[in-house]
């Protein structure tokens, strides 16, 4: 029965999938006077609520059972999936270990709470059955990437939730920017993934295996070692860096937020983009066996961290702020798994879900009452929406790093494990803390603080607090990013990931204190706020002077480092497209296809040279033949 | 004596290709009709001899359904007809497709008793193809193809039809005269035309005409203008851009897999040997072939011809499981080569339908049509998906089996590297797949196409027996796996 129902956590929002594809197709929304309309709109986001609620229970049954078993492990038997011979044998398996509940139990939580959420958000829109559709193949792939035992099945399911990112970022199809957001984030995240297909083939040709346990097995009793180690944790890697968008790949997840809102918050703030930092925790012992490639995750994180943040320090679009600072949290747990291990990285990706997608929830309901994302159109809702400006301020708390809400535990913990083993790397995360705080100090001034500067130009009406269904689900969410982070006050998050040890509450809760570290990173972080609310609340300092006092920097981060510039006009559009491409298809007209035609009109020219001698004069033809018969004479005369 | 399921396969859609030509007086509805009763039919049949199939390990290489007949005994020349892993699911795919294309074609109203007379005649020869045992009852086979196609090509095409068909004809004469010359030195070299009997016994005790890599070279250039390789590809661009709808269908998905096939069943069990010896300079010709193909794909804006230079870029994933020669990448070559036909045959038949209703085939005239035709979207969305190779659609489970099998090939030295460069072809997959679904649904919805109409019934019915077939190979390829193993495992016991 216990394996069934751990199927059941991923067949349930399948089954979702499966029921709403056929309502869109169906089902055409009716007005909603209508007699039943209100159902025969709605039914597929009750559908979909209900399904993953259901996961919901069956993964925090799950978690507890798993708390309660000692060795931590809930035994699941293969499904047989494919068979070649003796050379090829891949079966169909769950893991269920502490990292696979924590994963099902952020993506059950905050999947709900987004698709409650989204009833209010999409209300009306055409696409409504749809969306939900998409929402739940979306769901259950990602608890597909929890669940998955094999780095095959791991990777299908990481195509999965892939092609439900292209589908909803896509969502609005008709606006162009949404459709070239979507195609880039295919194909950017798709460049990383062909590492990771490389990494399985190797691991694969050396192992004969899939199976993450037995790959992680052969890592620490060194059956996999050296050259082949690294460049198989490398290539697992860059698939971690495409879906996770750090950098040199970070490109696609800013446009990303052409996105429905509630997309964002699910899928590119709390869970899809953090799969990247789940692959690595979950192929942990193929990194902790290579120093290699430790460091280059390490390196990696801590670059992003930065290098993201100071993009999220200019941008005025609320959506994009939120952006890159997730590609910079994301960072941190790259850092953190990079120097510290995997309950360090995996307690930040925990926490981030929550306050982060309570960050997005908070920039869809702003937009929901002003019709724009645009900070500088806004100003002044903390009066008219309360409950989106306390939860929004909430998570912003918690993301910057104030003690006691939960970003502050993970945070903290990533910085002093970076310290100890990483002292530049260090050195970054501690500034970015600093900007972190800024830019969302900054956005929250802007947004909620001063007056309302009018919203969207083009919509009339007044603002307003948004309803009950999307405002619960937010203040559900600012409960847990508040409280979320007492899980390993105690330490025992980190034990039950099998990472340190526990200690009392309140020795955790105060005694953190006694280190110098959380003292500087807060008041790093208090200096960010003071310097957001010195420009943008109490306007001591003006934007534009310091704007114009940073010009070249503004411009940089602005312009994003042009990197965007650089892959899609010089990469891909100046050298592939025109460059080298084109200049294949002219050989393959001129050349390939050239040899062809040449090849059809030779014979045909040819043909018309020997025409010629078809004279019909019979004095011409007893000529050739005269010449002919003195040639053999003369050659039977010579060799003869 | 037993029901010969083959030949029943085999001729019933050149019987009624014979009835549409010689009764006098039928309609067109009824010809349509006649055409498709005769083409069900061995669709049934096939999905018969699918099911019956002995999947048991002892049935490894052998040879089920035979038929064997003598048929010209001066040139010991049998009509040998039978099926193992290697034919069977292609066998299938090719009575799916023949079955379809009638369908596709059901709006078809110019000269429309040529047409399925044609088009029929076609399905015979390619089953012919796949069924025959007998190099001569091959190669005849294999040639009478070309007439049909030329037809369909230069009567019912657009474009440069005429260019085209002739082009198509010249080219396959031209692989077809190598491929003859190579059947005629084997045959001088043994005496015998049976294909089972030649990769039996070997060809170390005979004393070759030619030398054995000539011939397994004038057998492969033929093989190779058809699946197409590089750099012999360039007919299948004009002739699949230019064909009607079903032609291009029947093209791409089962004609050029006659190709591969022969590449199989011909080179490799054959001359083991000698496609060791050249087995790294086929597999660099297949990556070749991929990355020039999907590049060359990137930079076409006519929809039909895109997925044209596409189906070049795939037949390259099939070269290269062919010539890894392992038990795994041959597996993935065969499964390639269904799951190809599938997908890109549905790729076809839907890039058909949108020409059909709005009249457009310029990727940068078209647009927003996701919104007027939801259904065609879908479907075109999930057919593109499975060319680029997304898990759960067969084109996942075979590109995955070539690389997993290619990768790990122990034949060719450093084919590692060779396998990720092939690699690579799948990034650009997405790319031109993408770019294409972009181009033809997403973007502002266009006026003109206002009034255009999606899908109707039949095309619906059609439509779904396609993506059902490619979803499950995709989610349980162990379905055709476990069949094609059993034809594999022979010729891998042969290459050592």
């Amino acid at each position: 029965m216990m394996p069934f129902l751990v199927w059941l956590i991923f067949l349930l929002p399948l089954s979702s999938f499966i029921i709403n594809s056929i309502i869109a197709m169906l089902v055409h929304p009716v007005s909603e006077g209508t007699r039943g309309g209100n159902l025969r709109n709605k039914i597929s986001g009750y559908i979909t609520i209900a399904t993953i609620g259901g996961s919901l229970i069956l993964s925090i049954w799950t978690l507890l059972s798993v708390m309660a078993l000692p060795h931590h492990e809930l035994a699941i038997p293969d499904i047989n999936w494919l068979v070649i011979g003796d050379k090829l044998s891949i079966s169909l398996g769950l893991i269920v270990n502490p990292l696979t509940v924590v994963m099902l139990i952020v993506v059950t939580v905050v999947s709900l709470l987004v698709q409650i959420y989204s009833q209010g958000y999409m209300h009306g829109d055409p696409g409504y059955h749809r969306y939900y559709a998409f929402m739940s193949l979306f769901t259950a792939s990602m608890l597909g990437v929890a669940l998955a035992d094999n780095l095959l099945f791991l990777y299908v399911f990481w195509e999965g939730v892939g092609l439900c990112s292209y589908l909803l970022i896509g969502f609005w199809f008709h606006r162009p920017a949404a459709a070239d957001a979507a195609k880039k984030a295919f194909i950017v995240t798709r460049l990383g993934d062909f590492g990771f297909l490389a990494a399985i083939l190797l691991l694969f040709a050396n192992t004969g295996t899939f199976d993450i346990t037995e790959l992680s097995h052969l890592a620490i009793t060194g059956g996999l070692a050296g050259a082949t180690l690294t460049w198989a944790a490398i290539g697992i890697f860059s698939g971690a860096v495409g879906k996770s968008a750090q950098f040199p790949l970070h490109v696609w997840l800013p446009d990303a937020m052409e996105g429905p809102t509630p997309v964002s918050a699910l899928i590119h703030a709390a869970t899809m983009v953090a799969a990247g930092v789940f692959l690595v925790a979950r192929t942990y012992p193929l990194f902790a066996h290579s120093v290699e490639a430790l460091t280059t995750v390490a390196i990696i994180g801590g670059v992003t961290a930065i290098f993201a943040a100071t993009m999220g320090l200019v941008m005025n679009d609320i959506k994009r702020v939120l952006a890159y600072s997730t590609i910079s949290q994301l960072g941190y747990m790259m850092l953190g798994l990079g120097t510290g291990g995997v309950a360090i990285g995996m307690f930040h990706l925990f926490n981030h879900a929550f306050f982060k997608a309570l960050l997005f929830l908070g920039a869809g309901s702003v937009n929901h009452a002003t019709g724009t994302f645009d900070m500088r159109q806004m100003g002044g809702l903390r009066k008219i929406m309360p409950w989106t400006y306390v939860t929004f301020l909430i998570a912003s708390l918690s993301l910057t790093g104030i003690w006691p809400f939960a970003g502050f535990w993970s945070k903290d913990d990533i910085i002093l494990s970076s310290m100890e083993s990483q002292p530049i790397l260090f050195v970054l995360a501690t500034i970015t803390v600093f900007m972190t705080a800024f830019y969302m100090f900054r956005a929250v001034f802007l947004t909620f603080g001063g007056e309302y500067r009018g919203g969207d130009p083009g919509s009339h009406g007044h603002p307003h607090e948004s309803p009950p269904v999307m405002v619960v689900p937010m203040v559900i969410l600012a409960v847990l990013a508040v409280v979320s982070g007492f899980w390993n006050v105690t330490g025992s998050f980190g034990v039950f990931l099998g990472h340190g040890e526990t200690r009392s509450f309140v020795e955790g809760f105060f005694g953190i204190f006694t280190h110098p570290l959380p003292w500087i990173s807060m008041l790093l972080a208090v200096l960010g706020i003071l310097l957001a609310y010195a420009i943008y609340s109490a306007r001591w300092l003006s934007a534009e002077h310091i704007g114009s006092l940073f010009k070249p920097l503004y411009i940089l981060f602005s312009r994003k480092y042009w990197m965007d510039e650089l892959y899609e006009n010089i990469i891909v559009k100046k050298a592939l497209l025109g460059g080298i491409f084109n200049g294949l298809e002219q050989v393959d007209t001129h050349v390939v296809d050239g040899a062809v035609n040449g090849a059809a009109s030779g014979t045909i020219a040819g043909g018309g040279v020997l025409r010629r001698a078809q004279t019909g004069q019979l004095q011409l033809y007893g000529l050739f033949i005269g010449i002919g018969v003195l040639a053999i004479i003369v050659c039977l005369y010579l060799f003869g | 004596m037993s029901f010969n399921y083959l030949s029943t396969i085999v001729f019933l859609p050149v019987v009624a290709a014979i009835l549409i030509a010689a009764l006098p007086k039928l309609s067109d509805a009824l010809i349509k009709r006649i055409a498709a009763v005769f083409t069900f039919i061995p669709l049934i049949l096939a999905i018969i001899i699918f099911l019956r199939f002995d999947r048991s390990s002892s049935a490894a290489g052998a040879i089920q359904f035979e038929e064997n007949l003598a048929w010209i005994p001066s040139l010991n020349a049998f009509y040998h007809l039978g099926v193992d892993g290697v034919n069977l699911p292609l066998v299938v795919l090719t009575a799916f497709l023949g079955f379809l294309v009638v369908l596709i074609s059901w709006k078809i109203d110019l000269r429309v008793r040529g047409y399925f007379a044609c088009l029929l005649l076609m399905e015979t020869s390619i089953l012919g193809v796949f069924c025959a045992l007998d190099l001569l009852l091959f190669f005849l086979f294999w040639e009478i193809e070309v007439i049909p196609m030329y037809f369909l090509i230069s009567i019912w095409g657009s474009g440069r039809k005429e260019y085209s068909a002739i082009k198509y004809v010249i080219y396959t004469l031209f692989g077809s005269a190598l491929m003859l010359a190579g059947i005629l030195s084997l045959y001088f070299t043994t005496g015998s035309l049976s294909m089972l009997d030649l990769a039996k016994s070997g060809l170390g005790a005979f004393t070759p005409v030619i030398p054995l890599s000539t011939i397994f070279f004038l057998l492969f250039t033929g093989f190779a203008v058809k699946l197409p390789v590089f750099p012999l590809h360039t007919w299948l661009p004009d002739a699949h851009t230019d064909a009607p709808t079903a032609g291009s269908v029947m093209l791409a998905g089962a004609l050029i897999k006659m190709g591969g096939y022969g590449m199989i069943r011909i080179c490799v069990s054959i001359f083991p040997q000698v496609a060791r010896d050249y087995a790294s300079l086929l597999v660099i010709i297949a990556v070749v072939s991929t990355l020039y193909g999907a590049a060359l794909t990137l930079r076409q804006t006519d929809l039909k011809r895109l997925i044209a230079y596409s189906s070049v870029s795939h037949m390259g994933y099939v070269l290269l499981g062919i010539f890894a020669l392992g038990q795994v990448s041959l597996t993935g070559a065969i499964l390639q080569i269904f799951s190809h036909g599938f997908i890109t045959g549905l790729l076809f038949a839907v890039a058909g339908l949108v020409m059909h209703n709005t009249g457009e085939r310029d990727l940068k005239k078209l647009g927003g049509l996701a919104r007027q035709m939801p259904i065609i979207a879908v479907v075109f969305s999930v057919a593109g998906l499975g060319a680029l190779g997304l898990p759960s659609t067969s084109g996942f489970a075979a590109e995955f089996l070539v690389f997993v099998g290619s990768f790990s090939s122990t034949i060719v030295s450093g084919i590692q590297v060779y396998t990720l460069l092939a690699i690579l072809g799948v990034v650009l997959a997405a790319g031109y797949i993408l770019w294409m679904i972009q181009r033809v649904f997403y973007n502002p919805v266009l006026e003109q196409y206002n009034g255009v109409k999606d899908a109707d019934v039949l095309e619906k019915i059609y439509m779904f027996a396609f993506i059902a077939v490619i979803m499950l190979v995709g989610i349980y390829p162990a379905i055709l796996t476990d069949i094609i193993n059993l034809g594999v495992l022979p010729m891998v016991s042969l290459l050592g």
